[in-house]
């Protein structure tokens, strides 16, 4: 695990800061709300929670600009939430009403947002790799100077039509910046066990891709790397890769027992790395927020995670006739 | 006041659990992360964690007790009031939460099943029999055949240590070691090709899809390289390979993760294509499947995995491959299925029943080769016939079954082949969609009725 926090006092304004607590805490507090209502056989099927992976998503939408681009696999609803998708139009997507971002028809590994620029939600590992090159490929043919980012995660890594979009994005200089989230598992998989070399950043090195390693549990360190990426990619050098070392807290799905790795392993990433606590600790140190400050953006967060549970329960089933509509245009 | 922990559902398709041990006891205090309870699935036992703090006041269900119902209370923990424990929601939400568990459990009830019987090899006298999950039959089946031929091994995604996303090969790791039991990178195309390569070079690997949805990244090694490399080679070259895993639609896990490919596998020369429905079938065909020098395509389904059949104790169970079985006679209509349709199939024939519809019942468990004689024969006699599977209208295998009625017993029909299938979408996530999505005990006994001409 890389230990690289930011201690010097960052350069974002106080209300940057904030923003990016509140972000994080916001997806903390859903995925913990998607949980139990899970738990209530209110969400089905699966229903992979970002918990612990907080501050990726956060850094990097602090960085995106106007017109940006995002696509991501099934473990998407801090992307939804990060890029400004409303709570409730995701939690009622996840309960499978019709006020849900895909009328309910996509549920938790599949939502979009054409407003916002969410590509999705895709189920396939690492399908979504040559198809957030092909968003950036068509940003580049209209002569946009916006950026794609491509997550994907650490087992993604291994399928290989990320190598043949590697290829490709590097040949035709894609604005692309492919953002590994590696939360050092794939279901049971640990990275050791299925990857040959555990630095994937340098898995584009025979493509000619630039790529470093990033601290994913720190935001601002996110954010930094992020901002430098983008540009590359905005000045016609990408594409360009980030590893994100990060952590998910919770099993792979809601039925995974988690029997691959220790609770001592996992609490102590908590304890020790945490990216809500950490960013909270550091404003606090800094004197740059109040401990009161904070517990309002609590309340605040609170409020908008139980207004969407009750909208995700209120909203009805979509209407039968949906069945058949959607098909084709 | 506290507020109640309900039992959660810890897998898209668990009903009920069972505490298997508490971690605490009335009066401790516990923070978010702490372990309350280990629970028992119908799939694994999990940790079930505290999400805030607060005082355990009240267990409600004692450890190893009887498996209840997902969101019954299990203990009562007190905290602050605007905690996000797993709380007990505000009645009307409660009521929410009923109805939804219940339509979706209706959904799979498992029906009575009429006594299934074997292949007619076996001299059923002196046969006895134990009761068998589908998936411990598919682990029996692997083990005994590894055992008995070292050029057997099995591999795939989580099959070694994690014992298999579903839980599938439990036990075989242990008992054969990492060279036989392997778990691969999540590569499909790649592992499958690997696959395809050993078995050219004379191994018979058993490659596990986690489920069939991640084979179409592989597709092109099933059929391009395995199912056509003996004809192009003039036969030197076979590849004695199963390719299995769970296909089809689980519980609500939407388009991407719920198709059945049955129909697909089954158009491909060179390819075998087998769906059993029973433990047993699952058994002794998929003891066949690593037998047969062929490429064999074996689709399981997940919602049939947990449960339990009777299957024979015989050292060395088998059903050939290319044979339907009769599960039931009858003599108004024939009702021909496989797989998970079997279980929809004779739910509604038990229905048909008791409106004087006498249908026989016929499983496939073959696709290809298909035992078309069975389905004519049974036709020459109801002079009707209705088709069932979940997979899509369009070039299904109740299509190709409908063609070789027509070829081979026209003069037979009284009326026109009846397909039922899933609908032409891909599946939704909601439940309701869902629901409407999958072929139906309903519209399976209304096209009973209809080919029957069947009036109150
Ligand atoms: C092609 C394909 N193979 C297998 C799966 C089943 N599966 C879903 S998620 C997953 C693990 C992916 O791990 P990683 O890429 O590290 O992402 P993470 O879940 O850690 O976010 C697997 C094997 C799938 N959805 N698609
Ligand atoms: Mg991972």
């Amino acid at each position: 695990m890389v230990k690289k926090t930011v201690a010097t006092k960052p350069k974002e304004t106080k209300e940057q800061l904030l923003k990016l607590y509140s972000e994080m805490l916001l997806i903390r507090r859903f995925e913990e709300k998607s949980g139990q209502l899970y738990g209530m056989g209110l969400i089905g099927g699966f229903c992979h929670l970002y918990i612990g992976q907080e501050a990726v998503v956060v850094g990097l939408e602090a960085i995106a600009e106007e017109g940006d681009k995002r696509i991501t696999a099934y473990r998407d609803h801090g992307h939804m939430l990060a890029c400004g998708m409303d709570p409730n139009g995701v939690m009622a997507e996840l309960t499978g009403r019709a006020g849900g971002f895909s009328k309910g028809k996509g549920g938790s590994m599949h939502m979009f947002s054409k407003e916002k620029n969410f590509f999705g939600g895709h189920g396939i590992v690492g399908a979504q790799v040559p198809l957030g090159a092909g968003i950036a490929f068509a940003d580049q043919y209209q002569g946009n100077h916006n950026v794609t980012f491509t997550y994907f995660g650490d087992g993604a890594a291994n399928q290989g039509q990320i190598y043949e979009t590697f290829n490709m994005a590097s040949l035709w200089k894609l604005p692309v910046v492919f953002v590994i989230e590696n939360n050092q598992y794939a279901m049971g998989t640990s990275i050791k066990r299925g990857s040959s070399t555990p630095d994937l950043y340098t898995r584009g090195i025979a493509f000619g891709i630039r790529g470093e390693i990033v601290d994913g549990m720190d935001v601002l360190a996110v954010s930094k790397a992020g901002k430098k990426a983008a540009d590359i990619c905005r000045k016609g050098n990408g594409p360009y890769i980030l590893e994100m070392k990060t952590y998910r807290y919770r099993g792979h799905s809601m039925s995974d027992p988690a029997k691959y790795r220790t609770r001592e392993e996992v609490q102590q990433v908590r304890k020790q790395q945490d990216p809500i606590d950490s960013l909270r600790d550091r404003l606090l140190n800094w004197k740059i927020a109040s401990d009161e400050e904070f517990k309002e953006i609590d309340r605040s967060v609170k409020k908008k995670v139980n207004e969407a549970s009750e909208f995700s329960q209120k909203s009805p089933e979509p209407d039968d006739a949906e069945l058949y509509t959607d098909v084709y245009l | 006041m506290g507020t109640k922990i309900l039992l959660p559902a810890l897998s898209p398709t668990m009903e009920v659990g069972k505490i298997a041990k508490w971690f605490v006891k009335e009066g401790d205090t516990v923070e978010s992360g702490d372990i309350l309870a280990e629970i028992e699935t119908d799939k694994a036992v999990m940790e079930f964690e505290a999400i805030s703090e607060g005082v355990v006041e009240k267990l409600l269900v004692t450890a190893n007790s009887e498996p209840i119902a997902v969101n019954s209370p299990i203990a009562i923990i007190s905290g602050e009031d605007d905690q996000t424990a797993n709380t007990d929601p505000p009645t009307d939400q409660d009521e929410v939460a009923a109805t939804v568990q219940e339509e979706t459990a209706s959904v799979r009830v498992p029906p009575q099943v009429p006594k299934e019987k074997l292949s007619e090899e076996i001299a059923l006298e002196n046969v006895s029999f134990k009761s068998q999950t589908f998936r411990e039959a598919l682990r029996d089946a692997m083990a005994e055949e590894m055992e008995r031929d070292e050029l057997v091994f099995l591999m795939g995604e989580e099959v070694a240590e994690y014992e298999g996303a579903y839980k599938v090969s439990q036990g075989l790791l242990e008992q054969f070691g990492s060279k036989r039991v392997i778990d691969t990178p999540i590569t499909e195309h790649g592992f499958t090709g690997l696959g395809v390569g050993a078995g050219f070079a004379g191994l018979k690997p058993i490659v596990e899809f986690m489920t069939f949805n991640f084979a179409m990244q592989a597709i092109d090694h099933i059929i391009n390289s395995a199912g056509k490399t003996l004809y192009m080679s003039g036969g030197q070259m076979n590849c004695p390979i199963v390719f299995r895993g769970p296909n089809g639609a689980a519980a609500r896990v939407a388009a991407q993760h719920s198709q059945d490919y049955a129909a697909w596998y089954s158009h491909i020369p060179g390819l075998k294509v087998v769906q059993p429905f029973s433990a047993a079938d699952a058994k002794g065909l998929l003891k066949s499947a690593i037998r047969d020098p062929n490429p064999v395509v074996f689709l399981e389904n997940e919602i049939l995995y947990n449960r339990s059949f009777d299957v024979p104790e015989l050292d060395d169970y088998t059903v050939p491959l290319g044979k339907a079985k009769i599960w039931q006679e009858g003599t108004d209509v024939t009702l021909v299925s496989f797989g998970i349709g079997m279980s929809h199939t004779l739910e509604a024939a038990q229905e048909l029943e008791g409106l004087g519809i006498s249908a026989e019942v016929i499983d496939l468990r073959s696709l290809r080769p298909l035992d078309k004689e069975t389905v004519v024969e049974s036709v020459k006699k109801t002079n009707r016939c209705v088709t069932i599977e979940e997979g899509f209208p369009v070039c299904s295998i109740g299509n190709h079954l409908s063609y070789l009625l027509m070829q081979e017993a026209f003069d037979w029909l009284d009326a026109p082949v009846t397909c039922c299938t899933g609908k032409d979408v891909p599946m939704p996530y909601a439940a309701n969609l869902e629901k409407l999505a999958l072929v139906s005990v309903p519209e399976i006994i209304e096209a009973a009725k209809a080919v029957s001409y069947w009036e109150k």
